[in-house]
């Protein structure tokens, strides 16, 4: 069970707001997902190793030559906040 | 602190960054090289842009997997990277990869000496590869951040040691030796100042004797050895005065920075949830699997490391701990004191010359080992013409070495010849000096002969004065020794 201390975790370090009018909604809609998943928890999984990539590929190496770079001025193109050289974002401290 | 000291034990652990010198990065075909104008060393994956799919060269595999070689750590066969998932600008996907359940090395350990030659061995927990983050600058005149990417997504292996280290002293001895390590493997150039090399200590104390450890406090990103040890001192002197205090709950598990400029360390106060990293494996790159056949040819790849080296000055070359050790202190200079040993046996020699005269102009001139104008067979050549008695020492280091540095085309016997710096061991010409010599001070060989045998340095000065230090000294003495007797 999901209660509201756990939402306002979750929300917050997806960096997620809400009106506090929609709380009991999401409650419940992640709730919901929890009892969909538990549903699925009843398969019996022993012995199964957890499938992580779609594909059976290993070792899809790339080589250690330099390309495909991007130019600065495309790069920085789509950013909302920017200078002649750097991105920019509100003040962050440093950690 | 020494009282203190007796009643406390410093417990330190540290994670080493060292970044990993491939021509791209960890997960992109962006250059890694360093001081690039900002944001010209980036891709769309680096920026996160959607639909772009991120690939692990082979060459950071390798680099990883070496390292773990040589502390002896065990190799992963099967690695997945895993999302190390937290907000901040530094990296546009919104999280770290990196690896969590399965790091590629596993255990070994990091052997090295403090100076008073005591030796020490510091565990290692694991190795892990990750990518590093943006730059971000901080402007005072601003309200925004500035960030550069060049640096995001740069090829890194963590090295975490367990909490083995009891002080600060073996801290700075243990970074020395994983920057000896790294630059024998030739994985990492170990440059701290640019932050090729960087470290995070885990410190705590706790009373001697306790077996349970202290709270710890991390010290983040300290890029010189001297920093690291005074930081690890500064916080540890902290947290043992907290204690006497009585104030022990101040020292909160918690991340400090350490500022150069006061020799202190300050609490960097970072939320509690922003350390809940919601670790999951990373879909989009493929698990890297390291069979016994590759690891076989990455063992082949492997240098001869500095301790094996060590062995083999001391067994092969019959020399002492102490040459071995100052021989190994890189891995240019130990292969350069093999290259001349093909050339003469006279191995102590080739020692004390790379070690004195050869190292003295090299940090005078700023130059690596590579950059040395002269050839191991021209070095050869100079130690033989001492060993074949043909040049003096003296002779040998102060005016031919030089010459040789100037004229690095010409060989040693070419120059002493053209100079006239070989040694006069022509006994006629050296008579003939003796003579010379004994007949200008009649009283001074009288006084000789009546028992000041001290005399016979003075004799042997004007003799070198005479024959511009080329004399043979030992041909020189027996001739004069006959000369004084029979005048």
């Amino acid at each position: 069970m999901i209660n509201t201390d756990t939402l306002h975790k979750i929300a917050n370090l997806a960096r997620l707001e809400f009106e506090p009018a929609d709380e009991a909604k999401l409650l419940a809609d992640l709730n919901k997902i929890l009892d969909w998943v538990a549903m699925l928890q009843e398969v019996n999984t022993e012995g199964v190793e957890p499938l992580i990539h779609l594909s059976e590929e290993v070792n899809v190496f790339r080589a250690d030559v330099v390309q495909n770079q991007i130019e600065r001025e495309k790069a920085l193109w789509n950013a909302p906040q920017k200078d002649e050289e750097y991105f920019k974002v509100p003040k962050v401290l440093d950690i | 602190m020494n009282n203190l000291l007796e009643k406390y034990e410093i417990v330190i652990g540290l994670e080493v960054h060292a970044q990993l010198q491939t021509q791209t990065k960890i997960f992109t075909a962006d250059s890694t090289e360093y001081g690039g104008a900002p944001n010209t060393h980036i891709s769309v994956i680096t920026l996160a842009h959607p639909g772009t799919l991120p690939r692990v060269s082979r060459e950071v595999i390798e680099y990883a997997v070496k390292m773990g070689l040589a502390c002896g750590s065990s190799i992963t066969p099967y690695n997945v990277f895993a999302r190390k998932n937290y907000f901040y600008p530094d990296l546009p996907k919104g999280y770290q990869v990196t690896q969590d359940k399965d790091p590629i090395c596993v255990g070994g350990k990091v052997s090295f000496k403090l100076k008073n030659g005591e030796l020490h061995h510091i565990r290692l927990h694991h190795i892990h590869l990750e990518e590093d983050a943006g730059k971000s600058l901080h402007t005072n005149d601003s309200d925004d951040t500035l960030l550069d990417y060049n640096r995001a997504g740069v090829p890194l292996i963590e090295i975490v040691s367990e909490p083995d280290m009891r002080s600060s002293e073996e801290a700075y001895y243990y970074m020395q030796e994983i920057q000896r390590i790294v630059r024998y493997l030739d994985i990492c150039d170990g440059n701290m100042e640019e932050g090729s090399l960087r470290c995070d200590a885990n410190v705590s104390v706790r009373l001697r004797g306790a077996s349970q450890l202290g709270t710890r406090v991390e010290i983040k990103n300290m890029n010189s050895f001297r920093f690291l040890q005074k930081a690890i001192d500064y916080e540890a002197q902290r947290q043992m005065e907290l204690i006497e205090k009585d104030e022990k709950a101040q020292i909160i598990q918690e991340t400090r920075t350490f500022d150069p400029n006061t020799g202190k360390t300050y609490g960097m106060r970072v939320k509690e949830s922003m350390n809940d990293y919601r670790y999951f494996p990373e879909p989009d790159l493929t698990p890297v699997v390291i069979s016994e056949s590759w690891l076989a040819q990455i063992k082949a790849q492997m240098p001869t490391l500095p301790w094996e080296w060590q062995q083999k000055l001391k067994n092969q070359y019959g020399l002492s701990e102490y040459d071995a050790g100052v021989l190994t202190d890189s891995r240019q200079v130990v292969e350069f004191f093999a290259a001349v040993c093909q050339f003469t046996t006279q191995f102590k020699a080739v020692a004390n010359w790379i070690n004195g005269e050869i190292k003295a102009y090299l940090n005078d001139k700023s130059l690596e080992m590579s950059q040395l104008p002269i050839s191991a067979q021209q070095l050869a050549d100079l130690i033989e013409l001492i060993a074949q008695n043909q040049v003096s020492n003296s002779v040998a280091s102060q005016k031919i070495l030089p010459q040789l540095l100037n004229e690095p085309h010409r060989g040693a016997l070419e120059i002493a010849q053209t100079y006239n710096w070989l040694l006069e061991n022509n006994a006629n010409a050296l008579q003939q000096a003796v003579n010379e010599v004994v007949a200008q001070f009649p009283d001074k060989v009288k006084e000789y002969q009546k028992g000041k045998k001290g005399l016979q340095g003075m004799f042997m000065g004007e003799i070198m004065k005479k024959t511009q230090g080329k004399a043979d000294p030992k041909l020189a003495n027996q001739l004069l020794i006959k000369a004084l007797a029979e005048a």
